[in-house]
């Protein structure tokens, strides 16, 4: 049995903890272990604290590390935020000794040491790779007649030079993994336009993040989805708060919501009370 | 016909970008590829092109007052298509790290660094969702720095230990 250090994140548990719970529910049912990286905190945002200072953002992101290093584990994550940040942080670690040696020195303060050994995975990356599309194919219970937008968001699979999970123009990772639920994804125009709300334009500029957002939703509307499939809780919070302002209303699910769905989850376990653009199934 | 006289003018960079930046924008031979594909450049008047020439030219005072420098999301789409394999978003990353130095950054961002400073995460625990998490069957505080004193003891050492605190609200 796969095993993971789970790590949570913000805006997974602090805003949509039905993400959370369908994540837990969807790998017990798959044959994967959580463990939780206990004492975890922000991975830290990679467009805003990193783009404040880089050096608290590489020293808190290798306490992170050091956490699951010491738990002989490799993380997972179920945001694009936290793996973007995790893995390039764990990439540059592992790449540059003096740098290691440097963030290493600040760790000392607090009694920890990373070695430089954790390795980064995404959910959707786990669910594809090491569980396999055939495999969640058989574990449906339910199986799913929608017609779904799949929004893999920017971090997931770029800068693919290091990431290299998929063709950051052309994937199709996440539609396989929505496919094996028996929900069918639509293809659509300008499918890996960013959601807007990365890099700090959320909040700085939310007027030039509603722009991106808005074009994906005409997209999406145009290509008859009726959910939005996202794997990651930031642009999930984008698409799901910013609809409220519009004429579109396409509910927003992450995959472990889709997947839990197609596990027998009921509307509840799934938390879809928080979700601003209200849920109907 | 008469031949055409090409003048090329070398530039000297001023001095006033460090070095880390400049060696990152010298490979950029200004192809637009960067600004044709940017989603924020189609929206506003960002324009990646434009703020690596400046990175090169060493126009620090342009660049650190700028709006512009805030407006990429970070997409990394331009860093997938230049043909240079100039790392754009870390240069823009780098560009941002040196405005906050100099007392550049929104309210907006300082409430963002001020919730990671304070409880080690970027938005803020909010009582229905506490209560929300215990009938789901999850902790009601996640396992996080938010429940342990001693971890975010820890995770605020790092903070002043790498000079974050004077980034955050008093």
């Amino acid at each position: 049995m796969a095993k993971y250090a789970f790590f949570l994140g913000c805006i997974a548990p602090l805003r949509y903890p039905g993400i959370e719970k369908s994540t837990r529910e969807v790998c017990a049912a798959l044959g994967i272990e959580l463990v939780d990286l206990q004492d975890a905190s922000c991975c830290p945002a990679p467009g805003v604290i990193r783009a404040f200072n880089k050096k608290t953002w590489l020293a808190a992101a290798a306490r992170n590390l050091a956490l699951a290093e010491q738990q002989g584990l490799p993380i997972v994550t179920i945001c694009n935020g936290c793996y973007g940040s995790l893995f390039d942080a764990a990439y540059e670690l592992a790449e540059d000794p003096e740098l290691l040696a440097e963030v290493n020195k600040i760790l000392k303060e607090i009694g920890m040491e990373y070695k430089g050994t954790t390795k980064v995975h995404h959910f959707a990356e786990v669910l594809y790779n090491e569980v396999g599309v055939e495999k969640i194919k058989n574990s449906i219970t339910k199986p799913l007649d929608y017609q779904v937008a799949a929004f893999y968001g920017c971090h997931f699979l770029k800068p693919s030079a290091i990431k290299q999970v998929d063709d950051p123009e052309n994937p199709h990772i996440l539609d396989d993994l929505i496919e094996a639920t028996g929900a069918k994804s639509m293809p659509r125009k300008q499918k890996m336009l960013c959601c807007g709300a990365g890099g700090g334009l959320k909040a700085a500029f939310g007027d030039v993040a509603k722009k991106f957002t808005e074009t994906n939703l005409e997209n999406m509307q145009a290509s008859g989805a009726q959910f939005i499939i996202d794997v990651c809780p930031f642009c999930h919070l984008q698409f799901d708060g910013i609809q409220k302002d519009t004429d579109f209303n396409i509910p927003v699910l992450h995959l472990s919501q889709l997947l839990g769905l197609a596990l027998g989850m009921d509307e509840k376990q799934l938390a879809f009370s928080t979700h601003i653009t209200p849920v109907k199934l | 016909m008469g031949a055409w006289i090409v003048t090329i003018t070398m530039v000297t960079p001023k001095a006033e970008i460090s070095k880390e930046i400049a060696d990152a924008a010298k490979m950029c031979f200004q192809c637009g590829t960067c600004t044709a594909g940017c989603p924020s450049g189609r929206r506003t008047s960002y324009r990646t092109r434009k703020i690596i020439r400046m990175a090169q030219l060493g126009l620090k005072e342009e660049i650190l007052g700028s709006d512009e420098l805030w407006e990429c999301s970070t997409c990394y789409t331009c860093v997938e298509r230049c043909p240079r394999q100039v790392p754009i978003v870390d240069i823009i990353i780098d560009l941002r790290n040196m405005a906050v130095a100099e007392g550049h950054i929104r309210q907006q961002h300082k409430g963002t660094a001020t919730n990671f400073a304070t409880i080690g995460h970027t938005v803020k625990v909010q009582d229905v969702i506490t209560a929300l998490r215990g009938d789901l069957g999850l902790a009601p505080v996640p396992p996080t720095v938010l429940a342990n004193e001693k971890a975010m003891d820890d995770l605020k050492k790092i903070l002043t230990a790498t000079g974050f605190d004077s980034i955050v609200k008093e």
